[in-house]
């Protein structure tokens, strides 16, 4: 299992916690997935914060709170170190939006907070894309895990640049790699995992499922299945047939 | 003192944002920040200024 800053992980997969139908079905879904990470946020109080306080530490699972929402350096790190209080981690899951309507990350915001945040003892876990040049700018600046995009976040889209993500994988054959975002089916989820990627962080694909209990143990055995198949060492690929039964003693008709 | 806090302008006679915090009723697990700082918890004795912008953030669902 992968190890994400010294901590080893009982499960590749990573569960979101927003926008479930109930409390109780957010629950139902993680006991079902087995996931052994729990994103959170931080939001003005507005009756309820405290329950979920309880709901989750009720999860009996890591949590890395986000900077979701966050589009400039100033404000993401002004919000870790208050999440750095509020959930008693030094774990965080890096967002510094760029775009608006993709939710695509500005990987030059991103750089400099981790930069600031890795000195300040955070442990980073960046949302970012599948640059490979971006990726190395964050490891240099304290990353130890890297958090590629698959396609924007709640677009259910799945993997939009397999290429890419493989080309990640092979680069830094030594650091944790999650897909974030994008996840949309299981199928999406043992794709990443068939690639050689350590977890996948999944949030909208489950909760907003008609029977999200039900995804979340769809999303569990596809990461194992992923995660079995790529340390099972997949064939190649070619272009042409290549028959399987032998031709040597085949008959004369 | 009239000040900010969590985005709507509130009339306080505290002076101080440990005081301000319980003045307006906010309480339970949060983190708080003064004009974009974050303030740990240890640190909410500082005195607050006219129109000073505080935040309270709670725990919440998150992606």
């Amino acid at each position: 299992m992968a190890v994400f800053y010294g901590e080893e992980l009982g499960s590749a997969l990573m569960l979101g916690t927003a926008g479930y139908p109930s409390p109780a079905v957010l629950a139902r879904a993680f006991r079902v997935s087995g996931a052994g990470v729990a994103t959170v946020s931080l939001r003005r109080e507005a009756g309820g914060g405290q329950d979920f306080w309880a709901l989750v530490q009720d999860l009996g699972v890591r949590l890395l709170p986000n900077t979701a929402g966050c589009h400039g350096v100033r404000e993401a790190v002004t919000t870790a170190q208050m999440a750095r209080e509020v959930f008693g981690t030094d774990w965080i899951k890096l967002e510094v939006i760029g775009h608006a309507d993709t939710l695509q990350p500005d990987v030059f915001g991103l750089v400099e907070a981790a930069r600031i945040l890795s000195a300040e003892g955070f442990r980073v876990f960046p949302y970012c894309t599948e640059d490979l040049i971006v990726c190395e700018r964050l490891l240099e600046a304290g990353c130890e895990v890297l958090m590629p995009w698959g396609a924007p976040i709640g677009s259910g889209m799945g993997l939009n640049n397999p290429f890419g993500l493989r080309a990640l994988r092979a680069a830094f054959p030594g650091v944790p790699l999650v897909v974030d975002a994008g996840i949309g089916l299981p199928s999406h989820a043992a794709a990443a995992m068939e690639m050689g990627y350590d977890a996948v962080l999944v949030n909208s694909a489950v909760a907003r499922a008609g029977d999200p209990a039900a995804m979340a143990g769809a999303m569990a055995g596809a990461v194992r299945a992923g995660r079995a198949a790529w340390l099972a060492d997949p064939m190649e690929r070619t272009d042409m047939a290549v028959a399987s039964t032998p031709v040597l003693g085949r008959a004369f008709l | 003192m009239r000040i900010i806090v969590n985005g709507t302008p509130r009339e306080v006679v505290a002076t101080t944002l440990a005081g301000a915090l319980e003045e307006v009723g906010i309480v339970g697990r949060f983190a708080t920040a003064v004009n974009g700082v974050f303030v740990p918890a240890a640190g909410r004795e500082i005195a607050l200024s006219e129109g000073d912008a505080v935040e309270a953030l709670a725990p919440m669902q998150g992606g």
